[in-house]
Protein backbone atom coordinates (compact mmCIF):
# COMPACT_ATOMS: atom_id res chain seq x y z
CA UNK A 1 0.00 0.00 0.00
CA UNK A 2 2.84 2.34 0.85
CA UNK A 3 4.56 1.89 -2.47
CA UNK A 4 1.25 2.48 -4.23
CA UNK A 5 0.74 5.70 -2.33
CA UNK A 6 4.29 6.86 -3.07
CA UNK A 7 3.99 6.23 -6.76
CA UNK A 8 0.69 8.13 -6.79
CA UNK A 9 2.31 11.05 -4.99
CA UNK A 10 5.24 11.18 -7.35
CA UNK A 11 2.93 10.94 -10.34
CA UNK A 12 0.81 13.84 -9.11
CA UNK A 13 3.88 15.91 -8.37
CA UNK A 14 5.28 15.36 -11.84
CA UNK A 15 1.85 16.05 -13.32
CA UNK A 16 1.73 19.39 -11.52
CA UNK A 17 5.12 20.33 -12.90
CA UNK A 18 4.22 19.17 -16.40
CA UNK A 19 0.90 21.01 -16.36
CA UNK A 20 2.73 24.11 -15.34
CA UNK A 21 5.16 23.88 -18.22
CA UNK A 22 2.59 22.89 -20.83
CA UNK A 23 0.46 25.98 -20.42
CA UNK A 24 0.48 28.72 -23.04
CA UNK A 25 2.09 32.00 -22.21
CA UNK A 26 -1.06 34.06 -21.82
CA UNK A 27 -2.49 31.63 -19.30
CA UNK A 28 -6.18 31.20 -18.83
CA UNK A 29 -8.13 28.07 -18.05
CA UNK A 30 -8.33 26.18 -14.79
CA UNK A 31 -4.57 25.83 -14.44
CA UNK A 32 -3.88 29.55 -14.71
CA UNK A 33 -2.76 29.72 -11.10
CA UNK A 34 0.02 27.23 -11.69
CA UNK A 35 1.52 29.27 -14.47
CA UNK A 36 2.65 31.96 -12.12
CA UNK A 37 5.78 30.53 -10.62
CA UNK A 38 5.61 30.97 -6.93
CA UNK A 39 2.96 30.74 -4.28
CA UNK A 40 0.91 27.98 -5.89
CA UNK A 41 3.94 25.74 -6.28
CA UNK A 42 4.71 26.06 -2.60
CA UNK A 43 1.08 25.35 -1.72
CA UNK A 44 1.10 22.22 -3.89
CA UNK A 45 4.29 21.10 -2.18
CA UNK A 46 2.76 21.79 1.25
CA UNK A 47 -0.32 19.78 0.26
CA UNK A 48 1.84 16.86 -0.80
CA UNK A 49 3.82 17.01 2.42
CA UNK A 50 0.63 17.09 4.47
CA UNK A 51 -0.78 14.08 2.62
CA UNK A 52 2.46 12.14 3.15
CA UNK A 53 2.36 12.97 6.86
CA UNK A 54 -1.27 11.96 7.13
CA UNK A 55 -0.54 8.68 5.34
CA UNK A 56 2.21 8.08 7.89
CA UNK A 57 -0.14 8.72 10.79
CA UNK A 58 -2.75 6.38 9.36
CA UNK A 59 -0.57 3.50 8.16
CA UNK A 60 2.33 3.20 10.61
CA UNK A 61 1.99 1.42 13.94
CA UNK A 62 5.13 2.62 15.69
CA UNK A 63 4.12 5.56 17.86
CA UNK A 64 7.44 7.38 17.34
CA UNK A 65 7.04 7.24 13.56
CA UNK A 66 3.45 8.49 13.93
CA UNK A 67 4.85 11.36 15.97
CA UNK A 68 7.39 12.16 13.27
CA UNK A 69 4.61 12.14 10.67
CA UNK A 70 2.75 14.71 12.77
CA UNK A 71 5.89 16.87 12.69
CA UNK A 72 5.84 16.51 8.91
CA UNK A 73 2.25 17.79 8.81
CA UNK A 74 3.17 20.72 11.05
CA UNK A 75 5.95 21.60 8.63
CA UNK A 76 3.51 21.50 5.73
CA UNK A 77 1.42 24.16 7.47
CA UNK A 78 4.57 26.17 8.17
CA UNK A 79 5.40 26.09 4.48
CA UNK A 80 1.91 27.39 3.71
CA UNK A 81 2.27 30.21 6.23
CA UNK A 82 5.58 31.35 4.78
CA UNK A 83 4.37 31.00 1.18
CA UNK A 84 1.42 33.27 1.84
CA UNK A 85 3.54 35.66 3.91
CA UNK A 86 5.77 35.98 0.88
CA UNK A 87 2.74 36.43 -1.35
CA UNK A 88 1.51 39.36 0.73
CA UNK A 89 5.02 40.73 0.90
CA UNK A 90 5.17 40.82 -2.89
CA UNK A 91 1.76 42.51 -2.82
CA UNK A 92 3.29 45.23 -0.70
CA UNK A 93 1.33 44.46 2.44
CA UNK A 94 2.59 46.11 5.61
CA UNK A 95 1.66 43.16 7.82
CA UNK A 96 3.53 40.63 5.70
CA UNK A 97 5.63 39.44 8.63
CA UNK A 98 2.57 37.97 10.37
CA UNK A 99 2.87 34.63 8.58
CA UNK A 100 6.49 34.27 9.63
CA UNK A 101 5.57 35.13 13.21
CA UNK A 102 2.99 32.36 13.21
CA UNK A 103 5.58 29.94 11.87
CA UNK A 104 7.96 30.93 14.65
CA UNK A 105 5.32 30.17 17.27
CA UNK A 106 4.42 26.89 15.56
CA UNK A 107 8.07 25.83 15.74
CA UNK A 108 8.27 26.75 19.43
CA UNK A 109 5.06 24.88 20.27
CA UNK A 110 6.27 21.90 18.23
CA UNK A 111 9.44 21.82 20.33
CA UNK A 112 7.42 21.81 23.55
CA UNK A 113 5.11 19.17 22.10
CA UNK A 114 8.03 16.95 21.12
CA UNK A 115 9.51 17.15 24.61
CA UNK A 116 6.22 16.27 26.31
CA UNK A 117 5.23 13.63 23.78
CA UNK A 118 8.55 11.82 23.91
CA UNK A 119 8.48 11.91 27.72
CA UNK A 120 5.03 10.32 27.59
CA UNK A 121 6.29 7.65 25.18
CA UNK A 122 9.23 6.95 27.53
CA UNK A 123 6.95 6.70 30.58
CA UNK A 124 4.58 4.41 28.74
CA UNK A 125 7.36 2.21 27.45
CA UNK A 126 8.67 1.85 30.98
CA UNK A 127 5.30 0.51 32.14
CA UNK A 128 4.09 -1.55 29.20
CA UNK A 129 7.27 -2.30 27.21
CA UNK A 130 5.74 -1.42 23.85
CA UNK A 131 5.62 1.40 21.29
CA UNK A 132 3.07 -0.25 19.02
CA UNK A 133 -0.17 1.71 18.97
CA UNK A 134 -2.23 -1.45 18.49
CA UNK A 135 -0.99 -2.74 21.83
CA UNK A 136 -1.74 0.48 23.70
CA UNK A 137 -5.32 -0.48 24.53
CA UNK A 138 -5.66 -0.07 28.28
CA UNK A 139 -8.61 2.30 27.92
CA UNK A 140 -10.36 0.10 25.35
CA UNK A 141 -13.59 -1.22 26.93
CA UNK B 1 13.48 28.45 -16.39
CA UNK B 2 15.03 30.72 -13.83
CA UNK B 3 17.54 29.73 -11.18
CA UNK B 4 14.85 30.05 -8.51
CA UNK B 5 12.66 27.52 -10.28
CA UNK B 6 15.54 25.06 -10.57
CA UNK B 7 16.33 25.47 -6.86
CA UNK B 8 12.65 25.01 -6.06
CA UNK B 9 12.36 21.80 -8.06
CA UNK B 10 15.55 20.32 -6.61
CA UNK B 11 14.60 21.02 -3.02
CA UNK B 12 10.96 20.06 -3.59
CA UNK B 13 12.18 16.65 -4.73
CA UNK B 14 14.44 16.41 -1.66
CA UNK B 15 11.57 17.34 0.66
CA UNK B 16 9.18 14.90 -0.97
CA UNK B 17 11.76 12.12 -0.96
CA UNK B 18 12.45 12.74 2.72
CA UNK B 19 8.75 12.70 3.58
CA UNK B 20 8.13 9.51 1.63
CA UNK B 21 11.22 8.04 3.31
CA UNK B 22 9.61 8.63 6.72
CA UNK B 23 6.62 6.71 5.47
CA UNK B 24 8.30 3.70 3.90
CA UNK B 25 11.37 3.04 6.08
CA UNK B 26 10.90 0.03 8.35
CA UNK B 27 13.53 1.13 10.86
CA UNK B 28 12.40 4.17 12.92
CA UNK B 29 15.97 5.49 12.97
CA UNK B 30 16.05 5.66 9.17
CA UNK B 31 12.68 7.39 9.31
CA UNK B 32 14.22 10.02 11.59
CA UNK B 33 17.13 10.55 9.20
CA UNK B 34 14.71 10.94 6.28
CA UNK B 35 12.82 13.51 8.32
CA UNK B 36 16.04 15.46 8.91
CA UNK B 37 16.65 15.46 5.15
CA UNK B 38 13.14 16.79 4.62
CA UNK B 39 13.65 19.53 7.24
CA UNK B 40 16.89 20.67 5.63
CA UNK B 41 15.10 20.93 2.30
CA UNK B 42 12.36 22.95 3.98
CA UNK B 43 14.97 25.31 5.43
CA UNK B 44 16.25 25.90 1.91
CA UNK B 45 12.66 26.62 0.82
CA UNK B 46 12.24 29.19 3.59
CA UNK B 47 15.43 30.94 2.55
CA UNK B 48 14.24 30.85 -1.07
CA UNK B 49 11.08 32.63 0.07
CA UNK B 50 13.03 35.34 1.86
CA UNK B 51 12.53 34.00 5.38
CA UNK B 52 16.20 33.80 6.28
CA UNK B 53 15.72 33.79 10.04
CA UNK B 54 13.16 30.99 9.93
CA UNK B 55 15.40 28.99 7.62
CA UNK B 56 18.17 29.09 10.19
CA UNK B 57 15.69 28.37 13.01
CA UNK B 58 14.39 25.40 11.04
CA UNK B 59 17.86 23.88 10.95
CA UNK B 60 18.87 24.78 14.50
CA UNK B 61 15.62 23.95 16.29
CA UNK B 62 13.97 21.35 14.07
CA UNK B 63 16.76 19.46 12.38
CA UNK B 64 18.97 20.05 15.41
CA UNK B 65 17.23 20.03 18.76
CA UNK B 66 13.94 18.26 18.08
CA UNK B 67 15.40 15.54 15.89
CA UNK B 68 18.20 14.90 18.38
CA UNK B 69 15.43 14.28 20.92
CA UNK B 70 13.73 11.84 18.56
CA UNK B 71 16.92 9.97 17.69
CA UNK B 72 17.85 9.83 21.37
CA UNK B 73 14.52 8.31 22.35
CA UNK B 74 14.60 5.82 19.46
CA UNK B 75 18.05 4.66 20.50
CA UNK B 76 17.12 4.63 24.19
CA UNK B 77 14.07 2.45 23.62
CA UNK B 78 15.91 0.29 21.09
CA UNK B 79 12.65 -0.35 19.27
CA UNK B 80 12.49 -3.19 16.79
CA UNK B 81 11.71 -2.72 13.15
CA UNK B 82 8.12 -2.26 12.19
CA UNK B 83 6.82 -5.53 10.81
CA UNK B 84 4.36 -5.62 8.02
CA UNK B 85 1.04 -7.17 8.89
CA UNK B 86 -0.56 -7.60 5.49
CA UNK B 87 -3.24 -9.97 6.76
CA UNK B 88 -4.62 -7.61 9.36
CA UNK B 89 -7.41 -5.28 8.30
CA UNK B 90 -7.20 -6.38 4.71
CA UNK B 91 -10.52 -4.74 3.89
CA UNK B 92 -9.17 -1.36 5.02
CA UNK B 93 -6.84 -1.38 2.03
CA UNK B 94 -9.78 -1.20 -0.34
CA UNK B 95 -11.28 1.70 1.59
CA UNK B 96 -8.06 3.51 2.41
CA UNK B 97 -6.44 3.64 -1.02
CA UNK B 98 -9.45 5.26 -2.78
CA UNK B 99 -9.90 7.67 0.12
CA UNK B 100 -6.21 8.61 0.05
CA UNK B 101 -6.26 9.14 -3.70
CA UNK B 102 -9.44 11.18 -3.24
CA UNK B 103 -7.70 13.38 -0.67
CA UNK B 104 -4.78 13.98 -3.02
CA UNK B 105 -7.20 14.74 -5.86
CA UNK B 106 -9.06 17.22 -3.63
CA UNK B 107 -5.86 19.04 -2.72
CA UNK B 108 -4.84 19.12 -6.35
CA UNK B 109 -8.29 20.31 -7.47
CA UNK B 110 -8.47 23.15 -4.95
CA UNK B 111 -4.97 24.30 -5.77
CA UNK B 112 -5.49 24.30 -9.52
CA UNK B 113 -8.83 26.12 -9.26
CA UNK B 114 -7.59 28.83 -6.98
CA UNK B 115 -7.45 32.24 -8.61
CA UNK B 116 -4.39 34.29 -7.88
CA UNK B 117 -5.52 37.80 -8.76
CA UNK B 118 -2.34 39.58 -9.83
CA UNK B 119 0.41 37.78 -11.66
CA UNK B 120 3.65 37.48 -9.73
CA UNK B 121 6.44 36.85 -12.13
CA UNK B 122 9.31 37.66 -9.81
CA UNK B 123 10.21 34.75 -7.55
CA UNK B 124 12.79 36.89 -5.87
CA UNK B 125 11.61 37.99 -2.46
CA UNK B 126 12.59 41.55 -1.89
CA UNK B 127 12.44 43.63 1.22
CA UNK B 128 13.39 42.90 4.78
CA UNK B 129 10.42 40.95 6.08
CA UNK B 130 12.36 37.84 7.05
CA UNK B 131 15.36 39.43 8.67
CA UNK B 132 16.27 39.04 12.31
CA UNK B 133 15.60 42.73 12.85
CA UNK B 134 12.01 42.64 11.62
CA UNK B 135 11.22 39.40 13.45
CA UNK B 136 12.78 40.73 16.65
CA UNK B 137 10.91 44.03 16.49
CA UNK B 138 7.69 42.16 15.84
CA UNK B 139 8.29 39.79 18.74
CA UNK B 140 8.87 42.59 21.23
CA UNK B 141 6.09 44.92 20.09
CA UNK B 142 3.05 43.45 18.40
CA UNK B 143 3.60 39.87 19.52
CA UNK B 144 4.86 40.56 23.02
CA UNK B 145 2.00 38.78 24.79
CA UNK B 146 2.21 35.56 22.72
CA UNK B 147 5.99 35.70 23.16
CA UNK B 148 5.69 35.79 26.94
CA UNK B 149 2.97 33.12 26.89
CA UNK B 150 5.34 30.95 24.87
CA UNK B 151 7.95 31.34 27.59
CA UNK B 152 5.47 30.03 30.16
CA UNK B 153 4.53 27.19 27.82
CA UNK B 154 8.15 26.14 27.44
CA UNK B 155 8.67 26.29 31.20
CA UNK B 156 5.63 24.06 31.65
CA UNK B 157 6.91 21.69 28.96
CA UNK B 158 10.31 21.42 30.66
CA UNK B 159 8.80 20.71 34.08
CA UNK B 160 6.23 18.32 32.62
CA UNK B 161 8.78 16.40 30.58
CA UNK B 162 11.09 16.06 33.58
CA UNK B 163 8.25 14.83 35.76
CA UNK B 164 6.94 12.38 33.18
CA UNK B 165 10.29 10.90 32.30
CA UNK B 166 11.46 10.65 35.90
CA UNK B 167 11.84 7.13 37.18
CA UNK B 168 9.55 6.46 40.12
CA UNK B 169 11.19 5.55 43.39
CA UNK B 170 10.69 1.96 44.37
Amino acid sequence: MNSLLCSALFFLFNAAQAAQQALPEDGGGPLAGLKQAGTVNFVVLAGLLFVVGMAGVLTRRNIIVIFMSIELMLNATNLNFIAFARYWQLQGSLTAANGQMFTLFVIVVAAAEAAIGLALILAHYRNRKTVEVDEIDLLKW
Amino acid sequence: MTIQQIVFIVFALIITAGGVGVLVQRNPLYSAFSLILSFIGLAAMYILMGAQFLGVIQIVVYAGAIMVLFVFVIMLLNVRDDELHPDRHKYLLYIGVPLGLGLIAEVFYVVTRVQIAPAITDMHATGTVGTVERIGVGLLTEYLLPFEATSVLILMAVIGAMHLAKREKE
